[in-house]
């Protein structure tokens, strides 16, 4: 079955041209497939912590500590309006050197978060950043009188928040929380740049050794458009899955 | 009526303008005896490459193309002149004239060599090596296997070194960011142009540290050229070439500015040292 595959691919080289490497060079198609597992890894670990990391500060920006107010909000401002490229540099290079000396057993210096760990903190923080926005919107979408309801029923601020706040503001937030869960997903090729073995890295390397540029890049298109439309699906099930009758559409 | 006779007169004078302007055209691309009449051979030389053709202080160029310039020049008895190429302007300055030859660290290709005339024997060759940290004891190739290598991005070597050594190539764009990468520890070594890493090594804060344990592999002949047609200097220049590997000038030359002689170098010496021709 496979051999069928790689001779029609080698095939289509010869009469036309058209040189797909990954489907008959079992290494172009390894290291293809890494870079999808990175990519994967790095989409789910970003989307997971920008998750956390916009519901924690949504829910610290409406506290009542103005210090704590102004760190969440410093966050979104450093984040929001710097380039993520340039975050992801400043963390990999900038901040690598700063970090302490960690010596290995053979005196070699070793970093202390490798470059798939930087990439994955960076991108957490530039989503997370945004999402504290959009989870800021659902939040200040639920009425007053349900929150008040809520401190009468005698939650604390905190059990509202998690019971009663956060579902209602999560479904209105939720379609503009997937444009922005599929925007990471696309910027995570932004770790190319710091030699993250993901998809755009891997591609890139496969068309500067066998000159195929145009077919490779069809592939990678190809590749994001259906990552992007598997995630697209998900959340359109979730959405689904979380309606309430009456509240919304 | 006058205006066809000014016409005429005005197209007859730039006949005899062009046609004298002809001759003074292609000064640089002239054999020996016009080099000799000059009295200057024009050496196209890089001046941004440590140790091959770079700057000193003062601004003039200094390296081991320049002195092999040098000792053309003393043996045709002319004068030197250098003139800084880049490798994007370097052919295009032979092919115009602005120089007679150029020694600028060119790599010989065969698209090359139908648009100039190269001199064989090569005057020297690069090879692929890896910047390592003296600390890191690899001595062999074998050892680098499963251990990651920063890499520039493109280079045609990475895939070679990836799957005949097992190394694990982590590449960057540039030939910056893998050395900022390989201070910080995030690979082990820096695979690149032998050469350019020579001139690495040469900088302070590499020295220290850092060093080419291993043997060059991957050799990529570097060639002097002249223009196209320009059989006198080509004849001059491939007898000197054979001199210099004769005499060891190369080797000699290498030491001088600091660098470890390639085994290109040593073995064009060895096979050269007792030729009779």
């Amino acid at each position: 079955m496979i051999e069928a595959v790689q001779a029609w691919f080698q095939r289509l080289y010869e009469t036309t041209g058209f040189n797909f490497t990954i489907f008959y060079d079992p290494y172009d198609w390894d290291r293809y497939v890494a870079g999808l597992r990175m990519t994967l890894l790095l989409g789910i670990s970003t989307i997971l912590i920008s998750l956390v990391i916009g519901a924690v500060g949504a829910l610290l920006q409406s506290g009542p500590s103005r210090l704590l107010r102004g760190l969440v909000n410093g966050f979104v401002v450093v984040f929001r309006n710097t380039p993520p490229l340039v975050q992801i540099f400043f963390f990999y290079f900038g901040l690598g050197t700063l970090l302490p000396d960690v010596r290995s057993a053979d005196g070699l210096r070793t970093p202390i978060l490798d470059n798939v760990q930087w990439a994955i903190l960076s991108l957490s923080l530039f989503a997370g950043a945004f999402n504290v926005e959009i989870f800021r919107s659902g939040i200040e979408a639920v009425p007053r009188t349900t929150v008040e309801a809520a401190e009468a029923l005698g939650y604390t601020r905190f059990k509202a928040y998690r019971h009663v706040v956060l579902p209602l503001a999560l479904r209105v937030c939720l379609p503009a929380l997937n444009n922005n869960l599929i925007n990471l997903l696309k910027t995570t090729t932004l770790a190319y740049a710091i030699a993250v073995p993901e998809t755009l890295y891997a591609v890139k390397q496969i068309w500067s050794e066998s000159q195929n540029v145009l077919e490779m890049m069809l592939v990678l298109l190809a590749t994001y458009a259906v990552l992007v439309g598997v995630l697209v699906w998900i959340m359109h099930r979730w959405e689904r899955a979380l309606r309430i009758p009456g509240y919304g559409r | 009526m006058r205006h066809t006779i000014r016409t005429f007169l005005t197209l007859g004078a730039l006949a005899v303008a062009s046609a004298l302007a002809v001759p003074g055209q292609a000064s640089a691309a002239d054999g020996v005896d016009a080099i000799k009449q000059r009295g200057t051979l024009i050496v196209g030389v890089k001046a941004d490459y440590k140790p091959f053709g770079f700057r000193d202080p003062s601004g003039t160029i200094i390296g081991l193309e320049p002195d092999l310039a040098a000792d053309l020049a003393k043996r045709l008895g002319v004068k030197l002149e250098l003139v800084p190429v880049v490798s994007a302007n370097r052919i295009e300055f032979l092919q115009q004239g602005k120089v007679d030859l150029l020694i600028a660290t060119l790599s010989d290709k065969p698209e090359r060599r139908r648009v100039v005339q190269a001199i064989d024997p090569q005057y020297y060759s690069d090879f692929v090596n890896v910047l390592l940290p003296k600390t890191a004891g690899i001595t062999d190739w074998a050892q680098l296997k499963g251990k990651p290598l920063c890499a520039t991005s493109g280079a045609w070597y990475n895939k070679d070194v990836a799957r005949t050594y097992g190394a694990e190539i982590v590449a960057f764009d540039g030939s910056e960011k893998p050395l900022f990468a390989l201070k910080q520890g995030n690979c082990l070594g820096y695979v690149y142009d032998q050469s350019m890493l020579q001139g690495k090594l040469l900088d302070d804060d590499w020295k220290a540290g850092y060093a080419l344990p291993l043997k060059g592999i991957l050799d990529a002949p570097w060639m002097m050229a002249v223009a196209l047609g320009n059989t006198t200097l080509q004849t001059m220049v491939e007898d000197a070439t054979k001199d210099w590997m004769k005499t060891g000038f190369v080797v000699a030359g290498e030491r001088k500015w600091g660098i470890e002689p390639t085994a290109y170098s040593k073995a064009m010496h060895e096979k050269y040292k007792n030729a009779t021709n």
